[in-house]
């Protein structure tokens, strides 16, 4: 067997892993399953694709690739652009329409409900502003270089490996260390304690939201530069966002990253056995095997 | 010409009364019992499938074409979804309420991957034609073969709405009602809630499985197309606006919600430029997704939607203390 899958793994691991950390923040904070994260990434990739397309209008030396990658430097300054309004957009969701239901105390289903709404509209807007037409950052072709062992992969996929590093130690590092870290899983253990104990809950949910729409833009511009950006990119990966969510245990940043990798490698493996047609159906076996055989997860706590 | 309104009349609501059959299957799911499942489009097509397998002349290069009755094809086919269903609802319904809503989605993603690629049983891309219409005799006069299906329709959705109405007033119904609004009261006077809510899910299935059959038999052919993501919003639409937990709020929004989705197709196919058509039908779903929040948020018992005896008792007792 080639071993080339471990690589292709990794990175499809490392997107699947950065959003299904949002959808496990949002799901143990604000004890909802949301339908809509899917289409963050989504947002994320066509937001960054957007402002990079207007740097590269305004400066054509912005759009020059930084060698060894293929893109150019309006790619980094349109991702950090575009994980701000990524933020601002699911923090409008929420006041919109999760945080009147919030107010009512409507039972969780109307929210998951109300996520399913949002999701359709979010991606049929997409589809209607950009097209269903395939876009791409970059139009440069990339050579894959050998790392020994038989594995090889383009700088741009040993950078966006990096990235999601990253990315998910600093996000642990915030859940553990900071304040607002602790008043996050405070609410997550028991939100009327917390509010008692001086937290402000609402500054703990609008943070929630902009660190999952956070990654999940830094994963669908992950997915955008390696792979195409689509409307479709992120309700595709939905299932396995959830999948990871739940077999990570809810609740757990490093256990939804690990998840992630899981199912990415689970994924790419599938692909030299089976077939490339059966990828989507990877996650749901294992969505179904964890809630057959430990339906809390790896790092989940039992209810 | 008004024999051709009249036929296409006869057509229109025939389709629109296949979405009532799925409408009430999801009532009986999540108006009567409160569960939430967004593979609606898998039930679905599982149905037609298996009505298709089983009714359809034998074809050389795939599985199936018994040639039996249509009758037992439908039968089939709520055979069929109906396990399906329970076997979902068997695995999450014990969990935490999302955990169903989740293994429904990966049913929908795995039944769409099925179709496309099972070729030898399903026909891949292509789906399987030539599937038996009722009434083929009078296929040449096209207003008596149209009002011929219209009546199969009616009749369907008449005996549904006259079972699904007995079984709600029935003891059953009562105990799935019981514990919607309060599952720890039904508890404690030992009605298992997992047991009412797994018999619930298996019966919406089984009913969205012969809406399925149904509607693969109206149409005579079916292709993985049919059972996009779409479907399941649209019916979602159709109970949310017609009123969850109220069988005729069932029927009538599938009726309205098929009327203007054919009538803003309709506009779309006449008065956008063909290049712009596919930016145009996705507005159309914008569109259906916006109002599904609005109608949540407004409205959430819909337009013809049961108020809920404890609510109404809620609302009464909260009224004087507000003041």
């Amino acid at each position: 067997m080639n071993p080339q899958f471990i690589m292709d793994g990794l990175i499809a691991g490392a997107i699947i892993g950065l959003g299904a950390v949002g959808v496990t923040l949002t799901y143990s904070i604000l004890r909802f399953s949301n339908f809509a994260h899917g289409e963050l990434l989504s947002w994320g990739a066509y937001l960054a694709l957007a402002v990079a397309g207007a740097l590269g209008f305004l400066s054509a030396g912005l759009t020059k690739p930084i060698a060894p990658f293929s893109f150019g430097w309006a790619l980094p300054i349109s991702t950090v652009i575009a994980i701000g309004l990524t933020g601002l957009l699911a923090l409008a969701v929420d006041a919109l329409l999760f945080s009147s239901f919030r107010r009512r105390g409507s039972a969780i289903i109307i929210m998951v409900m109300a996520s399913f709404g949002a999701s359709l509209a979010l991606r049929s807007l997409l589809e209607f502003l950009f097209t269903s037409r395939p876009a791409y950052f970059t139009k440069a072709l990339q050579i894959a270089m050998k790392l020994g062992g038989g594995l090889r992969a383009t700088p741009d996929q040993l950078l966006m490996l990096g990235v999601a590093l990253v990315a998910v130690i600093i996000v642990h590092l915030l859940m553990t260390r900071t304040d607002i870290g602790r008043a996050m899983r405070a609410v997550s253990e028991n939100p009327a304690l917390a509010s008692i104990a001086g937290i402000d809950v609402r500054r703990v949910i609008r943070t929630v939201w902009f660190l999952g729409a956070a990654l999940a833009c830094v994963a669908g511009i992950m997915s955008g530069l390696l792979i195409q950006i689509r409307p479709y990119l992120g309700h595709d990966l939905l299932l396995p966002l959830f999948a990871a969510a739940i077999l990570g245990g809810i609740g757990s940043v490093p256990g939804a990253m690990l998840a992630g990798l899981i199912i990415g490698l689970c994924e790419a493996l599938a692909v030299q056995a089976v077939g490339a047609e059966w990828r989507a159906a990877v996650s749901f076996v294992i969505l179904i095997a964890v809630l057959l055989v430990r339906p809390r997860g790896l790092f989940g706590k039992a209810s | 010409m008004t024999l051709d309104i009249l036929a296409y009349a006869a057509f229109f609501l025939s389709m629109a009364l296949t979405y009532a059959i799925i409408c009430l299957g999801l009532n009986v799911q999540w108006g009567m019992t409160g569960l939430f499942n967004v593979g609606i489009a898998a039930f679905v097509a599982v149905g037609a499938y298996t009505s298709a397998l089983l009714t359809t002349p034998p074809s050389p290069d795939r599985f199936g074409g018994f040639e039996l009755p249509i009758f037992v094809g439908w039968l089939g086919a709520a055979i069929t979804s109906g396990l399906l269903s329970w076997a979902v609802g068997a695995l999450t319904i014990r969990l935490r309420s999302d955990y169903l809503a989740i293994a429904t989605f990966g049913i929908a993603v795995t039944v769409q991957l099925c179709m496309l690629n099972l070729q030898p049983i399903t026909g891949g891309a292509f789906g399987i034609g030539f599937i038996p219409r009722p009434f083929a005799v009078l296929q040449e006069n096209a207003l008596l073969f149209s009002l011929a299906n219209f009546a199969v329709m009616a009749v369907v959705v008449l005996a549904l709405y006259l079972a699904l109405e007995h079984l709600a007033k029935s003891p059953w119904g009562r105990v799935l009602r019981a514990i919607r609004e309060d599952e720890m009261a039904a508890q404690a006077l030992g009605k298992g809630p997992i047991r009412f809510r797994l018999q619930a899910f298996t019966l919406g299935g089984a009913i969205m499985g012969l809406a399925g059959a149904a509607q693969a038999h109206f149409i005579g052919f079916i292709a993985p197309d049919n059972y996009m993501p779409i479907l399941t919003f649209q019916v979602w639409a159709m109970l949310i606006v017609g009123g969850s937990g109220n069988n005729r709020g069932a029927i009538a929004g599938a009726i309205l919600i098929w009327g203007l989705w054919a009538l803003s197709a309709a506009a779309v196919s006449t008065f956008v430029p063909a290049e712009q058509q596919a930016r145009a039908a996705s507005l159309q779903i914008v569109a259906i997704g916006v109002g599904l929040c609005l109608m949540l948020l407004w409205r959430p018992r819909g337009l013809f939607g049961e108020v809920s005896p404890l609510t109404r008792l809620k609302s009464l007792r909260a009224a004087p203390s507000k003041e």
